[in-house]
Parts: C-alpha cells; structure tokens; sequence
C-alpha cells in the first residue's frame, strides 16, 4: 500500500520563557493510505503535536513531512490553509460546532472554500448527515442535540469535502461508552467503506481497539508499534 | 449559506446587545441627520453669484434710509435692484409657527427675483396693482389652506398698525407660487412695501436692505467697495456682500449651528466608537475557539480578518440606515409642523447627508472592526483551539 504521510527526522522544539522544550528529536513514521491508526500515550507525550503537525496546523523545527508525495512543511501559510481544505477533516474532542448555525450549515462550512453551486454543495451535506445517520436533524442547532449526535455532525463536517485524511483529537473524550462506541464505529465504517485514512488520538483503550493499529507514544518516540485485532 | 450568512449570524448571536448597539448607533445617526439637515437648510440657500444685498454696517435688524435705495441702483455695475423690510408676522397664533414675511416693491422684486418664483401671469398682475395683494409659497398655502382670493389676517410682532391700533394687517391672496428646490425665497410671505410704509407707526420711509443684481459675478467686489464707501462716515454705513453670505450671516444669528453639530454629533460618535469598537472585541474574543475552528477547515486569516469587519461594518451601516430613516421622519414632523419658514419649510434629508453618513457608516465599522478583525487575522490556530 502507498504511503499518504511520511515523516522523516522531524523535530518539534516549543520555546517557554527562556526554556526549550524538545517534544519530538528525529521522528520518522510513515501512514499508508487507508490506516487506521490510534496513537495512545501519556500526557504530555506529544499525541496532539504530532496531530497539529500532520494536520499543517503547527510547524515542524526541522524534518520533513510528505503528504501524497508533497513536502508540507515547505509550503507557506497560504498555501497550507488551502491544502488543509481540500486534504484534512478534523474531528476534536469537544465537537467544537457553531453554535449558530444548523447542523447542515456547520455541515455546509468546508464547502463556502470550494467552487461547488449551492445545490451541489446542499446535495453533498445532505450525503454527509446521511453518512452519520442525521439526516432527520440537519435544521437543529448544536444545543439541541445530544453529545453523540453533535460529534456525529462534526465527523459529517470532516468528510464533506472528501477529504484523504481524518484527524481525529479524543473524539470520544466526552462521550459514554455506548455512543462513543456508535462514533468510533461510525470512523470504521469511514475508513472500511470509504477509504478514508485515520489518525485518532486517544487515552481510551476501548477505543483504541477499533483502529487497525495502535502506536504508543512516550517521550517524543514511539516505542511499541502492535497491529490491532 | 455564504460569508454574509455568516456574518449576519455571527452579528444576530446575542439579540440583545446587538438591538443595543443597534440603537446607539442609530440615535447617533439621528443626530447627525437632524442637525447636519437643519445646518444645510439654513445655510445652502442657492442663490445667483451676481446677486448681492446692502444692508445697515451695524446688522440686519438697522433699516436705512429708503433714498439709499437709488443710489445703489444707479451705481455702476448695479443690473436691478429692489429693497426688502423684515415684516415678522403669524397667523392666528405665534404658536403655529412664524412666518418670514417681507414687504417689498413689487415692481422691482418682480424683476430682481424674476427666476425665483414661478407665479402666474395673473398673480403677478395682482400683486402689481393691488395694495393688499400677498403672494405665499404653496408649501405655507397648504399648511393654512389658503385659496387664491381669501382675505388673511396677519399679525406683527414687531410693527404697529395705524389704522386700527393693533398689530393685524388684513391681506388678499394674490397667488401661490412655487420655487426651484432650495431657493432663498422658498419660505418667503410678500406683502407690497406702500401698504407696509403707508400703515406703519415708526420707521417709515425706511428699508431693511437693498437686493440687487450685478452686471456679472465679476465685478461683485469693485460694486460692494463702491456703494459702502459711498455711505461711508455717514449716519446709516452699509455693508455689501454676495447673497449667499448674506443668508449665512443671517443664519448665523440663530447660533453658530457647525459648531454645534460638530460638538454634538461628534461627542456622539466618538462615544459609540468606544462602546461598539469594545463591544466587537469582546465578542471575537468570546468566539476565539470558533475563529481557530473556521481556520482549521481551511479559512485563510484574510478571510476571517474580512468576515469580522464585514460584521462590524453591517452593524454599522445597518444602525445607520435605521438613524437616517428616523431622521427622515423627525424632519418630516418637523417640517410640516413648521413649513410656516424660518428654515423648517421644505426641511428634508439631503442626500448628501445620506451620502456622508454612509461614508461615516462605513469609517465607523472600519475602525471599531480594525482592532478585533486583526486579533482574529493573527490568532494562533494551536492556541485558538488550546491545543498544545
């Protein structure tokens, strides 16, 4: 299988006060397209680094990170917003939806960067909450719906625009065991039946359960790389 | 749903404060309105350049000697001249508005503001022959309800009638006539100067000031200079000037009307440039995590920078509009309850009060959006977000 991502030597050094703060030296991984991997590991490991990195919302000190190919870590910021759009959904812990808007309309958001008629896009939000299973709830505002259900509408959100890549941030985090259960098979079925490539980070080891592979991550380093049931 | 939805939304997500904001922009606006508007009609009175007024050194209020009159008329450069007396006057009751009423010398006014009334060729006859005839401008006309022919009672509230002892002149409505917009004699009530002069317990034989025409725009100020040196050291000195700064300084006596729009309306701005450039701050601020969402999907930072000034310049304008459209109603109240003259006939929002207050709209949203728009332009996705 190709590989989508792949990281070579990379450093990731934050700089608190006059203090350095080394969070990754020389890591390399590589993500073949259609993975699912979770990545577990303590606080303060670098789970939601590594996220920011892949995602191009954070850059690397130094290394390379290739996505289909193609170094992102040598765009500008210009050029890494409009990567980020057509390439990555992002899925967070805390759904993070507008509260203003419906869940088509937050549903919809991805969409106002592309090209798509109105129609074209209402057709693809329609397909998305249909995806997840919340077609009924498409004119609801966040509020009114559950905690499962909104970060239904956020995995909707992330797929809309057909992107190869789902970061997903804790996505159970703040869910009881059986809807988180529903989510987590909801991102099965994306990756089974879509193709979609998966990168979930994750405390929760029930939830780890459901990616095809599970890396654990401590001191910037992955240190056990298993293959998931 | 596009931007605009967004923005719209992004504006409508507290009702409450917004409906506040909403409001003091828009009594600021209604300020600006009212006042500029009142400024504009007392002030730009369109007249022609080569029209020119003589009147006392001292001010308006000091009559001169009617034979001064000739001598201006026959000055070199001088076309026509006329001469015009302060009447005062209302009808009925002071209570309804007084009325700009002017006697004046038929003949000559006729020719000297030959341009400024549309008057019917029987009007002008009337009004040539008849000694009680009073020409009114239609907007007064229809506020009494007069009629071409009815006898009206004027009062004074300056002069004393000598026939009867009291303060009531009776008059005959010659005609009604109408003028271009904007036009110096658009509130003017003409009575005949010989009815005036010849009834009159003092000041007889006196006029108010001398209106003329000059040959050309050109020879304005060798004609000025030449009739007030030719009175000069006398018992009654002149002043000549062009019209237009005639009806200014006479404008001027109501106040100094600038200074003080541009003290309240501008302590009015500068007071909702705080609250509202405050308010908007607060609530990118409230809505950092949405900003560092919308740039994670893909929203580059000049488009959020666009979308948070775009909320505030909606605001803004939408406030404005709402300002401007009570201005309207508050001088169209003010208008026909004072269309009697003194500047509140023909009142009205001009369009270049709406034209500016569409630019100080548009500033205002600017700057009170500035400041927020470039915190969510710089905002930090990872920290937006919190995630680190």
């Amino acid at each position: 299988m190709t590989d989508l991502i792949r990281l070579t030597d990379v450093e990731k050094t934050y700089t608190r006060g006059k203090e350095k703060i080394a969070i990754f030296e020389r890591l390399s991984m590589h993500i073949p397209q259609g993975d699912f991997i979770a990545i577990m590991g303590p606080s303060g490991s670098g789970k939601t680094t590594l996220l920011n990195l892949l995602g191009g919302t954070d850059r690397v000190t130094r290394g390379q990170i290739e996505f289909d190919g193609k170094r992102i870590d040598k765009m500008n910021e210009g050029q890494l917003t409009n990567w980020r759009a057509q390439n990555v959904g992002f899925i967070f812990q805390f759904y993070n939806l507008m509260p203003i808007l419906t869940a088509a309309q937050n549903v919809e958001l991805p969409l106002l960067l592309t090209n798509l008629s109105q129609s074209k896009r209402r057709e693809n939000v329609k397909t998305a909450l249909n995806i997840v299973g919340l077609s009924d709830r498409a004119r609801h505002k966040p509020r009114e719906m559950s905690g499962g259900q909104q970060q239904r509408v956020a995995i909707a959100r992330a797929i809309v625009a057909d992107p190869k890549l789902l970061l997903c941030d804790e996505p159970t985090g703040d869910l009881d065991r059986t809807t988180a259960d529903e989510v987590l098979g909801t991102l099965q079925l994306l990756n089974r039946d879509l193709g979609k490539t998966i990168v979930m980070v994750t405390h929760d080891a029930a939830a780890a359960k459901f990616a095809k592979r599970i890396l654990h991550l401590d001191k910037g380093h992955f240190n056990e790389q298993e293959l998931a049931a | 749903m596009n931007d605009l939805t967004l923005m719209r939304k992004n504006l409508w997500r507290k009702p409450v404060r917004t409906t506040l904001l909403l409001i003091s922009i828009m009594i600021a606006f209604l300020l600006f309105g009212v006042l500029v508007s009142f400024n504009v009609a007392i002030t730009d009175v369109r007249t022609a350049p080569n029209r020119m007024v003589t009147l006392s050194k001292i001010n308006f209020t000091e009559s001169l000697p009617i034979a001064y009159y000739d001598r201006v008329l026959h000055t070199d450069g001088v076309l026509a001249a006329t001469h015009m007396n302060w009447f005062g006057g209302y009808y009925q009751d002071p209570r309804r508005g007084f009325l700009a009423v002017f006697a004046v010398d038929p003949d000559s006014y006729l020719r000297v503001y030959r341009d400024d009334l549309h008057l019917t060729p029987q009007a002008r006859e009337t009004f040539l022959h008849e000694r009680t005839a009073l020409l009114v401008p239609r907007n007064i006309a229809e506020r009494y309800g007069w009629r071409v022919g009815q006898h009206i009672p004027i009062n004074s509230n300056i002069f004393t009638n000598g026939t009867n002892g009291g303060h009531v002149w009776d008059f005959t409505v010659a005609g009604i006539f109408e003028t271009p917009d904007g036009n110096s004699q658009a509130n003017s009530v003409l009575i005949r100067y010989d009815y005036f002069n010849d009834t009159i317990t003092f000041g007889k034989d006196r006029i108010g000031w001398i209106s003329f025409l000059t040959t050309s725009a050109t020879v304005n100020d060798r004609v000025a200079h030449a009739i007030d040196a030719r009175f000069a050291n006398s018992q009654d000195e002149t002043s000549t000037q062009d019209a237009a700064a005639f009806n200014r300084s006479f404008a001027a006596q109501l106040g100094n009307i600038a200074l003080v729009v541009t003290l309240v309306v501008g302590a009015a701005f500068a007071a909702i440039l705080l609250i509202v450039g405050t308010t908007m701050a607060l609530a990118v601020r409230e809505r950092t995590k949405e900003v560092g969402v919308l740039k994670t999907l893909g929203f580059s930072s000049g488009r959020v920078l666009r979308m948070v000034l775009g909320e505030s310049m909606l605001l803004s304008l939408l406030g404005a509009a709402l300002g401007l459209l009570a201005a309207a109603g508050v001088l169209y109240i003010f208008s026909r309850i004072n269309g009697g003259g003194g500047g509140g006939g023909g009142l009205h929002l001009y369009p270049s009060v709406v034209g500016v207050s569409a630019a100080i709209a548009l500033a205002l949203g600017l700057v009170t959006g500035l400041l927020p728009a470039l915190s969510a332009y710089r905002m930090n996705i990872i920290e937006a977000l919190g995630r680190r």
